[in-house]
């Protein structure tokens, strides 16, 4: 095992993987973010009678597979003749597919500030956008973090399956690699060991804002 | 002066408010007492426009509240309200808490809006604490907390509903000492409560609330001594 053919072009080679990984993941998770924001806020200002449709739709992204969102959204953009690249055809996919989840975590953490702390806000003359700012935004925002890291980190993950359309991200980067050197193991190891170093300082950093905030609840 | 005509409200079947006229006078002291489910505290609500009313007027300074095209957060300003949960912004410390209104509604600068907090904080007793957290008080600090923060909008009107039923027996107190305080400068008051004595003692007028109907009106002396409505005489009686 430690007698291998792996070369520092080969490290490079899965870095550039996990880079484009990352690219993936945090584009998707940014954009996929604002969506849910937006969804979320909707979706507590309307009630789940008038955004059922909406709902509808994003419990589609929730529950059918990744794998088959990211073939049949090529499929689409390839019929519809947009000409978009694997890239953006990838993004925009999971960029829903985190919207869908993000909705709910936004949701639940609007429904989480108790409506006499709002009352009071509203109360000293505060509009609604300036309650929603300065007081909903904060108190929603440290009951989300915990979930919202989670999807991220999750995000992350599942972002391995924009392989299938030809993006040569992390996994995909090892799989080359296995094929072409035989060792299995060591390199999924240390594609393990990728995967572990651009997931740990996000969810450090949720569990550094999560401390930090602590003391004054 | 606060004008309330005729004002109906119903949650649902229930109708909480039947008819209610009452006039407040600037520099008045004016307690609600009553039964619980009686209406007084949806009537507060009600004055500052966070209850809709099916029907009546409610004219604060010459503004009609419920009526279309009225600015109800300018319209909030001149009524402070302090709740029986004390709903303090617990993200924020005591100083911000206090802050944040003036700051971001009436647009004061930094430095006038902490002078105002600073002034407001230390007129209720809590000098001390402008830097802690809310979580970090007690009850009595945190509603005493509460009326700064409502007084420093400078309103001309503060409505007070049932501000220490929330609150330890022992710290009861501490918040009623604050009312005096404001009842004794001339703030304009409309005072929801249970606290018998504390009534008697602040009011110009108590006004008497049973099943959603305002039965009796009166200066302190004659409505706790000589009351006329039955129920009233039948409260009394259950309070002591």
């Amino acid at each position: 095992m430690f007698n291998t053919a792996l070369t520092w072009n080969d490290l490079l080679f899965l870095a550039q993987g996990a880079g484009m990984t990352l690219a993936v993941t945090g584009l998707s998770v940014a954009a996929g973010t604002v969506l849910g924001v937006i969804f979320g806020v909707m979706r507590f200002q309307l009630g789940p009678y008038w955004f059922a449709p909406l709902t509808f739709l994003l419990d589609i992204f929730r529950s059918v597979p990744l794998l088959i969102q990211l073939v049949l959204g090529n499929a689409l953009q390839s019929i519809m003749r947009l000409g978009w690249p694997p890239f953006t055809t990838s993004c925009v996919v999971l960029s829903l597919y985190t919207a869908a989840y993000c909705t709910e975590i936004v949701r639940g953490g609007i429904s989480a500030v108790p409506p006499n702390t709002r009352r009071a806000g509203r109360s000293l003359g505060l509009t609604w956008s300036q309650d929603m700012r300065y007081i909903v935004t904060p108190l929603a925002v440290r009951v989300s973090l915990p979930a919202w890291i989670g999807l991220t980190l999750g995000v992350m993950k599942d972002s391995a399956l924009v392989l299938w359309l030809g993006l040569i991200e992390l996994l995909r980067a090892s799989q080359i690699l296995v094929t072409r050197l035989q060792e299995p193991l060591f390199i999924l190891l240390i594609c393990g060991a990728f995967y572990f170093i651009i997931s740990f300082p996000v969810a450090r950093f949720g569990g550094y804002l999560e401390k930090r905030w602590s003391p004054n609840d | 002066m606060i004008e309330i005509e005729n004002v109906h409200k119903s949650f649902g079947q229930l109708e909480v408010l039947k008819g209610i006229n009452l006039t407040v006078k600037k520099g008045e002291v004016l307690t609600i007492i009553g039964g619980s489910g009686s209406g007084k505290s949806t009537l507060l609500t009600c004055i500052n426009g966070l209850e809709a009313i099916d029907s009546g007027r409610i004219v604060v300074n010459g503004t009609d509240v419920h009526a279309k095209g009225t600015n109800l957060n300018k319209l909030r300003r001149s009524l402070g309200i302090v709740f029986q949960q004390f709903n303090a912004f617990p993200h924020l410390t005591v100083l911000e808490n206090v802050m944040l209104a003036p700051r971001k509604v009436l647009r004061l600068s930094k430095a006038e809006a902490e002078a105002m907090a600073v002034k407001h904080l230390t007129h209720v007793g809590l000098a001390d604490k402008l830097n802690v957290y809310p979580s970090r008080m007690s009850g009595g600090q945190q509603q005493r907390m509460a009326i700064a923060r409502a007084l420093a909008m400078s309103p001309d009107y503060m409505l007070f509903d049932e501000v220490t039923s929330a609150l330890d027996p022992q710290l009861v107190g501490e918040v009623l000492d604050t009312l005096r305080m404001l009842a004794s400068e001339g703030m304009t008051m409309i005072c929801v409560t249970h606290e018998m004595k504390f009534a008697r003692e602040v009011s110009d007028r108590v006004a008497f609330f049973h099943k959603g109907i305002l039965t009796e009106i009166a200066p302190p002396e004659e409505l706790f001594d000589t009351p006329k409505d039955p129920n009233l005489q039948q409260f009394l009686a259950a309070t002591h």
